[in-house]
Parts: structure tokens; sequence; C-alpha cells
């Protein structure tokens, strides 16, 4: 973004992340994203800062390219072990540790933060990919269980990812809220088709770059930049998607989450609602540490019976 | 050659007291209602066993009111350690009147006396007394921080299972400190009124526990009403589908427990007289009408010759008919609604091609009866493998792999169960790892226990009910 | 009763059908265990709750009535003690002649099971009664002598009489898998007993799981077995319903292969009515074949004091009231 006095920098084509590859939108369409003024709480609210890229403005098409994408990758993810998955997750806070700079710059400038605040966004997010990797081979052991029934049965119940989910990233909150969402999905062994902030796209891009270094097998992660109103009901009413996060669906314009929802129930999907529910949806703060919430929301509970005999 | 025939063993009836007619519970007390009435009868029979009230909005109005005050007056307010020595009650009373509860059952459910006698019954008292001991350890269970209940839970039950259901609703509400309006099917109304005396000799405080009986619309206005702050239910698909919809956008939960297809795999090193069992337990247990019946066996190529004429030979045994004789095996369909859609789908079988084979029995004339039925020769892509019949009706397809097996077992909208049969151990465990399905029973089936969680994946709803995982639907944690 | 009488066959000609049926050239222990253990498991919660399911049924008027008399008609009265006499043993053999006095329509036993020494004295009570005598040989119960013991054990009791002898298994070769002894000493054992039927009693409480019952079960079929039995009633647990399940299948699947019928025995332990037509509930669902087991050619309860449950249960039914041991005249009223 800083242009140097001796020399014509070299500007980055922002591109969708679909199975591990960087396309362009099917569409062949982009949009024009804008830094947010400092101290802006929304960088769509009328006001407009430094020119920052033209954003692949991705379509139903690309979505659906990303679930094909995301349906493929899941058994191999899922069926990863979870020291693996954990090691693959702690590799991505090591990729993004190495990047800083540049995610402090494009929060900075996503988000109209200070220095010092993007500096504390970007540290958070890096720790909550930690975080979340250490939970990969512990929330079966914390959220499972061994039944004792009533009879001469071993039964065991534990979790298990639900496939794949759509997630809604945060508006507002580029970087931390979209790691945030995202690393709960997939570390049980979800796989993912994202939409990142419309207006606050140019993170996940870069995120995406790091996902595609750290050993995320392409596919796990597949993030869709555009407008969300356009490309959500897609993906909501998408009957090859077994959940739907709408943590990002809290104050889009032309969209009720609540239709979303609707959309969803026609293959019953789980739904992870916006924080707050009913009309009073908003986005909620990322920084404090989370609960297994999220986690829980994208796993099914397994019960397994067997008899013991000689 | 000496005949054994059994002489006919029937349970006394006389154990229950029918009202001619019945009110809604609400507030404690039986009341009269406000809508119209509807029949209740007994389907192996068509006898009206009684009238009951269909409850209208107003009284579902009347009845979400009553469980509000409750909730807000004294049950969100009482201990832990009280609300589960009234759990206790109920579960000992249950106990008590046992034999009552079965035969009441049976009478307007269809189902063999000697399965409301040794499963339905027992399990609703068990599910009671599990979920009693939970009252005071919510703070143990995991769930989060500060769990606390929603509320008003409304709650709309089946008809396969009726007491069964209701227990498996209301005990984990009431633990969790919610209070319930609970909508018994229409088919089945009487188990959840006797049950409503079973509150009133507990000396349940008013209002915790209301009954509203009625059809689909009483089931919509409980749904939809304002004041209720989760929905549980257990039914069909579609149903659920509906109910998803309507809470769409709202603060309002729900758990949906809905339908299946299950697969049921047997490999050629499975105890193949105990698999034939398994099988026979899991599409003809309660006639069929069991969400998690086992309703596509999936036999390995190698044995499904051998496997479908052991299975043949069994069925021969099975006693079909009177369902208050302790020894009938199967009893009568719920419905004549239910009984035309069975009917319309094993013809669909035929039609398609495949083979259809029912052993000889009698069918009483009276009632509404349909034989055990197995169809051989099934692809995927007929609709007896893919729609959920939910009768007593098994379709039997081959694989002869076990990747194949599980692509098969997994080839539905459904995911809510799935048995697996084999005697070697990593196999079972490679299978079970591999089902998408919320209950996987290995060289069993059909089983349940308070204990242990169920629920379904993909169409087949979402949440748990039963075990640790059950209590998790019915509070809040956190900030 | 009308028996058929068991065929003759030579330990060769046994060993020359089992090759065959097993398609190899020689019988050998590799063959025999090969075969043995590629039989389908037994899955013991679940047969245990098929059994359980069948001890539900409930048998009622004049279905308990018909249960009742077949059972008696199935008993092998037996005094298997230490103490025997000829005198009680004379006792017991009047018993079975004549069950209830009273009643002459009460069915008699199918046989009195005796120790060896006891069989003439049996045979000289029962005569041309039809009832049959019954003698434990082979080193009963524990079975452990020589071959050629075992062998004049047997061959005493057939020439004093027995139409029938119980010989146990050397559960300790079976367990240590030395099948072709088994085999071998089953086979010998039927050729020393000429036409009388053999029961081999596999003593099911100390072979302990249900696979080797399965096992035991085919291994004394193929073997020669005109009826396989459970247990002596020295060690528990004896006759239990999932054993008695388990050989009922195999009965039932050996006759779908062979078209051979071989019975079955369950000795030990069962004391009551309610019991025995839980047997009898099984026979019925689990052989099939339109009732071919039904009858005490090819279902027997080794029992005594079951004798005199049914007894009261008979005059409970014909009576309408309950009875009581004194109106049930036994030689051994204290065994009840």
């Amino acid at each position: 973004m800083s242009v140097s006095a001796d020399r014509v920098d070299v500007r980055k084509t922002y591109k969708l992340y679909v199975g591990g590859k960087f396309p362009r939108s099917e569409s062949g369409r982009s949009y024009e994203v804008y830094a947010a003024p400092r101290g802006a709480r929304s960088a769509a609210a009328g006001t407009r800062g430094a020119f920052l890229g033209n954003v692949a403005k991705g379509s139903r098409k690309d979505a659906r390219d990303a679930v094909v994408a995301a349906r493929k990758a899941q058994p191999g993810w899922g069926g990863a072990t979870a020291y693996n998955r954990g090691q693959v997750l702690y590799r991505v806070a090591e990729v993004m540790e190495g990047r800083r700079a540049q995610f402090v710059n494009e929060v900075q400038a996503a988000e109209g933060l200070t220095a010092a605040r993007a500096e504390a966004v970007v540290s958070a997010a890096i720790d909550r990919w930690v975080w979340y990797a250490g939970w990969s081979d512990k929330y079966t052991q914390v959220d499972g269980s061994l039944n004792p029934v009533a009879g001469p049965y071993f039964n065991i119940s534990a979790a298990e990812p639900t496939g794949v989910v759509a997630v809604l990233a945060p508006q507002r909150s580029s970087l931390l809220g979209l790691v945030s969402v995202v690393a709960p999905v997939v570390v049980s062994g979800n796989t993912a088709v994202v939409l990142a902030s419309q207006d606050r796209p140019i993170p996940s891009v870069s995120l995406a770059e790091s996902l595609a270094t750290s050993d995320v097998p392409g596919g796990v992660v597949n993030i869709i930049t555009g407008h969300t109103a356009e490309v959500a009901p897609w993906l909501a009413s998408h009957r090859d998607v077994n959940a739907l996060d709408l943590t990002g669906a809290a104050d889009v314009e032309g969209m009720a989450w609540g239709d979303l929802e609707r959309a969803a129930a026609e293959n019953l999907k789980r739904v992870l609602r916006p924080a707050g529910g009913g009309s009073g949806a908003q986005e909620p703060d990322f920084l404090p540490t989370p609960d297994l919430t999220r986690l829980r929301a994208f796993t099914e509970t397994k019960t397994v019976w067997h008899p013991k005999g000689t | 050659m000496p005949t054994f025939d059994y002489a006919p063993a029937p349970e006394s009836r006389s154990v229950v007291d029918l009202s001619p007619s019945y009110g809604l519970f609400i507030n404690g007390e039986f009341t009269e209602g406000t809508g119209s009435t509807f029949k209740t009868v007994s389907p192996a029979t068509e006898e009206v066993l009684a009238e009951v009230t269909e409850a209208s909005a107003a009284d579902v109005d009347a009845a979400v009111a009553a469980a509000r005050a409750a909730y807000t007056r004294v049950w969100s307010r009482m201990s832990g350690t009280d609300r589960g020595k009234y759990l206790y009650r109920i579960a000992r009373i249950l106990q008590e009147r046992a034999r009552e509860f079965a035969v009441l059952e049976t009478l307007d459910n269809g189902k063999p006396i000697r399965e409301s006698r040794d499963v339905d019954v027992p399990l609703a008292a068990a599910h009671f007394f599990y979920h009693a001991g939970w009252a005071d350890k919510l703070d143990f269970a995991g769930l989060g921080t500060d769990p606390r209940p929603h509320g008003v839970v409304g709650q709309v039950i089946p008809w396969n299972f009726p007491l069964l259901m209701l227990a498996w609703k209301i005990a984990p509400a009431l633990a969790t400190g919610n209070t319930v309006v609970l909508k018994p099917a229409e088919t089945t109304p009487l188990s959840a009124l006797l049950f409503a005396e079973v509150c009133q000799q507990a000396d349940l405080p008013p209002g915790v526990v209301n009954i509203v009986t009625g059809a689909g619309p009483t089931g919509q206005a409980l749904v939809e009403h304002g004041d209720v702050d989760k929905v549980a239910f257990t039914g069909s698909t579609g149903v659920g589908k509906a109910i998803a919809r309507s809470i769409a956008g709202t603060r309002k939960k729900a758990t949906l427990e809905l339908g299946g297809k299950a697969a049921n795999i047997v490999y050629d090193d499975a105890p193949v007289d105990q698999a034939v069992e398994g099988i026979v337990n899991g599409i003809f247990f309660n006639q069929g009408h069991v969400c998690c019946a086992g309703s596509r066996l999936l036999v390995q190529e190698s044995i499904a010759e051998e496997v479908e004429a052991r299975l043949k030979r069994r069925l021969e045994t099975l006693r079909v008919g009177d369902p208050l004789d302790k020894n009938t095996d199967v009893g009568a369909i719920n419905s004549r609604e239910q009984l035309d859609r069975i009917t319309e789908l094993a013809a669909a079988g035929e039609a398609e091609g495949a083979e259809r084979w029912s052993p000889r029995c009698e069918l009483p004339s009276k009632g509404f009866w349909f034989a055990p039925t197995v169809f051989t020769g099934v692809s995927q892509t007929h609709r007896i493998a893919q729609e959920e019949i939910f009768g007593p009706v098994l379709s039997v397809l081959t694989f002869r792999t076990p990747a194949e097996a599980v692509a098969k077992a997994n080839n539905t909208p459904y995911g809510l169960s799935a048995g697996v049969w084999s005697e070697k151990g990593s196999l079972i465990l490679w299978t079970a790892d591999r089902l998408r399905a919320g209950v996987v029973w290995a060289n069993t089936f059909n089983k349940f226990d308070p204990t242990s969680p169920f629920g379904g994946y993909k169409e087949s709803g979402y949440g748990r009910e039963g075990g640790r995982h059950g209590l998790e639907a019915y509070v809040r944690t956190g900030a | 009763m009308t028996t058929t009488p068991a065929p003759l066959v030579t330990a060769a000609g046994q060993a020359t059908r089992a090759t065959e049926h097993l398609g190899v050239t020689r019988l050998t222990n590799q063959a025999l265990s090969s075969w043995l253990h590629g039989l389908p498991g037994v899955d013991q919660v679940g047969c245990d709750a098929r059994a359980a399911t069948l001890g539900t049924r409930s048998i009622k008027t004049t279905a308990k009535a018909w249960a009742i008399d077949l059972a008696i008609s199935m008993i092998d009265l037996t005094t298997l003690e230490g103490a025997d006499t000829p005198g009680k043993v004379r006792g017991l053999c009047t018993k079975a002649l004549s069950p209830l006095p009273s009643d002459p329509t009460t069915p008699r036993p199918a046989a009195v099971c005796v120790y060896g020494d006891m069989v003439a004295t049996a045979r000289e009570v029962l005569g041309d009664s039809g009832i049959k005598v019954a003698a434990v040989a082979t080193a009963f119960p524990s079975g452990r002598a020589s071959m050629a013991v075992k062998l004049a054990d047997t061959r005493d009791a057939v020439e004093a009489g027995a139409d029938e002898i119980d010989m146990v298994i050397d559960r300790g070769a079976f367990l240590s898998g030395d099948y072709l002894t088994v085999f071998e000493q089953v086979a010998a054992v039927k050729e020393v007993c000429g036409t009388a039927r053999l029961k081999v009693i596999m003593e099911t409480g100390e072979l302990v799981t249900y696979d080797n019952v399965r096992r035991a079960s085919w291994l004394s079929m193929l073997a020669g077995a005109d009826f396989i039995k459970t247990s002596t009633g020295k060690v528990s647990p004896a006759a239990t319903l999932p054993v008695t399940l388990i050989m009922l299948e195999a009965v039932r699947d050996w006759r779908e292969q062979t078209g051979q019928m071989v019975g079955v025995k369950p000795a030990g332990g069962i004391r009551t009515s309610k019991e025995a037509i839980k047997f009898l509930v099984a026979v019925n669902e689990v052989a099939g074949h339109g009732g071919a087991w039904l009858s005490p050619e090819y279902f027997r309860f080794g029992a005594s004091s079951l004798l005199n449950d049914l007894l009261l249960q008979r005059q409970r039914m014909s009576t309408g009231a309950y009875s009581g041991a004194d109106y049930i005249p036994d030689d051994s009223p204290s065994l009840y």
C-alpha cells in the first residue's frame, strides 16, 4: 500500500480461494474495496477511505464450486488424525506470525484501527489458531462420554464433524472474527465455505495465502469474497451443505438472517444464529477467549453400542 | 407332527379405568377446553376408546400462560434438589402404575403388550429416574458456565412410543428447570392424559406440566406461540422442516428428532443367528413404527441367500394379532392413514420389480393390520429403499465390499441410526466410524437407555435426547 | 412311544462319513478345527436376549395342559448318586411306570436314567413297558479314564439291557483343541452302543463359551451322536435356556445339511413346570420343522424333581386348586 519514493510497487490481485487454488471469479467480476476511515465502526457507512484494490466478486457458481471442493476434501480432513489436524492448525499460526506485519497493515486499513489496536487484533487472531489447534485432540474427550447403560453393552458417544459448513464471516472483524469462526469449524474435521466480510475482504485473502502455505489441504477452507446478500442465499439453500454459520449475517443490508435460516430448513442444516438472535442480532466481541459453543455447533454426537460377552 | 398352539393369553383390561371423555390438563387441573372433540380408537379393533378435546389456539395460550406462571413463580426458583425429588416421585409412580400404563398404551397404540410392558413403560420410568439425578448437578455436566433453563418449552411427540416419547421430552425439560406444554399425537393421547394424573399424584406444582391434546393445528399453535422459548419435536421430517422454517429468525430454539431409513449391515462373518434376531427386532419391533428402524438390510452377497432363508424361517414364527395377547410379537398398525401409506409403498415396491414375501399369518378382520413383509432384490433407486415406510416392511439389498456397504448405507438424506454385524472387531469399528448416523448398533439393534444420547445426522434432525448430551438442548450457558 | 433304533455304525464308518461331510480326504485335527472354527459365531448377549424373550411366552389353559403332559413324557427320570441302591432304583422305576396312581391318564416319562450297575435292576422293573433304560457311561461324570475303561463301561451297560447310553466327552481334550480325540471317542462309543441310542454329554458348564457349545454340538453330531445333551448335572451351571437354544439351532441346521434328526437333552437344574415350558417354547420356535423335535424321541429333560412339579401343576389344572406334596406319592419325597 505504501508508495516507495524510488519504485513503483507491485500490487496484488485479490482472488478467491477455492479447492486450494486462487481463481478469479467465474463471473469475471470484481468490486472496489476501500479502507475504512480511522475510528469508523462500519466501512459501509457512507464514508470511504483510500482505494485498496479490486477484489474478486464471487458468484453463486463460485460458491457452488467451493461446496464441491469442500465436500471432496471433507472425508480426508475429517479422517485425518486429530493430532495431525492440530499440527496443521498450529502451522497456520506459525505462518501468520511470519506475515504479521502484512496482516497488521491490512487490518488497520480494513477496520480503521490504530496501529497498536491492529497489532493486538492480529495477535489475538494468531493466538486463536493456537487455542483451537490444541482442542483438536481434546474436544472429543471433553464432549464425549462412556454411557453406563443398564445392560451388558459398551456404549460410547463421541463428536464427529457435521460435514460441509457454510460460514458467513463477521462483517466488521475482518481477521480476528474470521479466524474465530473458521477455526472452530475446521478443527473438528469439517470443511468450510466462507463468505468473507463484504467490505473488508482483504485480510481474508491474506489468510487464504497463509492457509495455502500451512499444510491445510486444498478445499478444507474455501474463501469467497463478494456481496454477502447475493451469495449467502445460495449457500443457505444448498442441499450439499450440512450447516450454516450466520455470525456475519447480523446486519447485512438487503438480507434478513431469518430468511437464510428458513432456506436452511429445507435440508435441516444445523444453523448457528448470529449473536443476540431475533431482531437484536449483532456481531459479538471476538477478543475474549471463546467457549466450546462454536465447536459444538458443527459436530454430531454419534453413539455406538456393542454387546459385552464371551 | 405335534403342534404347540399357544392358547390365547390376554392381558386384562380391567386395570385401566377409561373415561368416556377427556379434557385438557392445564395448570394442574383437567379443563374442558374451548375447541371441539375427536375420538381416539383402538387400532386393533377400531373400538372407540374415548372422546378427547381438540385444544384450540386459546387453550394453547392458556396452557403456555400456566407454564410461564409456573416457571416464573415456582419452578425456576426451586432448588435443583427439590426439582429432582419431584422427578423421582414421578418415576416411582410410573413404576407403581406400570401395568395400567402398559395396557392403556397397547389399547390406544396397538403395540404388543409384551413391548409396552417390557420396553415402553420401564424405559419411561427409567428416563425420569435418570434425569431426576441431574436436576441438582447441572453445574457438573460440562455444558458450559452457569447452565440455566430457557423457560417454557413446547413439545410435540409422535404416536409410535407415546409414553416413552413423553418421558424423553418432559424428564430433561423439568430436570433443567423448564416448564412444559406437551401435545401428544392425535391417535394416541391417552397415556399422556394418564400421565397428567401422575403429575397430580406427585403433587407437581400446577402449570409445570401441561398437556394439550389435538392434531396438527394444535401443535402448530404451540410451536408458533410467542411465549414458547424452546421447541422439541419428534415426528416426521416433513413437519420437522416446517417447524424449522416457522421458528427461523426468532430466538426460539429447537431440537428435532425426525425420520430415518437405517441400514442394517450384515457382514459375512456375522454371528448369523443373532443377526437374524437383530434384523427381526430392527424392523418388526413396534410394527416398524420406529424412526430408527433397520428398514434397509444390507447383506454381504456371499451369505445373502443363507440370511434370507434364515430370516424367512424366523418370520414364520412371528405371532401377529391381538396386541393385548402376551404372546403377540407384531400388533396393529396405528391408524388407517398409516396403513394406507404402508400399503401404497409396498405396492410401489412390487411395481418397481422387487420380490415381495410375507409369512403365512392370519390377520384379524377388524382393525388396521399389515403382515410382516420382506422385499428382496431391492435396488438403491427403489422407493422402498429410499422412503421411510414406518411399517413392518424390510428391503433387502446386497453388497460385496465394506466400502460399498458404507456407501450404500450413507446414500440417503437421513442419518438417524444404523446397524452393523460382524465378529471382527476392527471391521465393526471401521464401519461405525464411517456411518453417518447418530446411533450405531453393532451386533445389536433397537436398544435404548436414558444414559445413551439419541438423535440424528442430516435430515433426521438435530439435537440429542438422553444422556449428558440431551441436557444441552434445555439449557442456556455462558454470560 | 415308538423309537427308531439307532443305525449300526462302526467308528471307521463314522470317520468316513465325516470326511465326506467336511470334504476332506483324511480326518485330521486340523480339518476338524477349520470346520468347527468356520461355524458362525454366537453373540452371547444376543443369544441370552433371545432366550429371555422366549421365556416371556405366556402358556395358558389348554396349551399349558398339553405342554405339561408333553414335558412329563420327555423326562429321563434320573438318579445318579453314589448312595443309589437297587431298592431306590426300583422305587424310581415304579414311579415312572405309574407317576400318579390316582390319575391313570398321567403320561409316563420317557426313560429312567441310572448308573451302569443299576441297569439290570431298572430293566427288570420296567420290562417291556416302553419306558427306556438309559445308562450313563464312559467314566461319568468326569470322563477321566482310559478309552478301554470307557468302552468297557459302555459295553457293560448295553449288555445289561440299556436302551440308551449317556456318555461324556473329554472336555480336557476339547478345551485344548484336540477335537480329533473327542471325535474318535464318540465314534468308538457309538460303535459299542450297537442299537442303543447315544446321548453325548458336552458338559456345557465346563465349555463356558457359547462358541464352544456350538462347536461341541457339531463335533458330537459329526461323530454320530443321536442326542446332544447339556450336562451331567454334577457341574453348575447345568442346563440353561440359552445353551439349549444354541443346541437347538445346531440340530436344526444339521438337519438342513444332512437330513438327519438329532435329539437334544437339557439335563440338570430344570426343576419347575414353568422352566420346562420355556424349554418347550424354545423347541417350538427355534428348532421348527413343524414341531419335529416336540416329541420324546428327539427332546428329553434330564431331571429328577421336575416330574413331581409337573404332576402338581397337572393336578392344579384338573382340580382347579393348588396341590401339595402330600398328594404326590413318591419313594423319595424329601427330594423335592
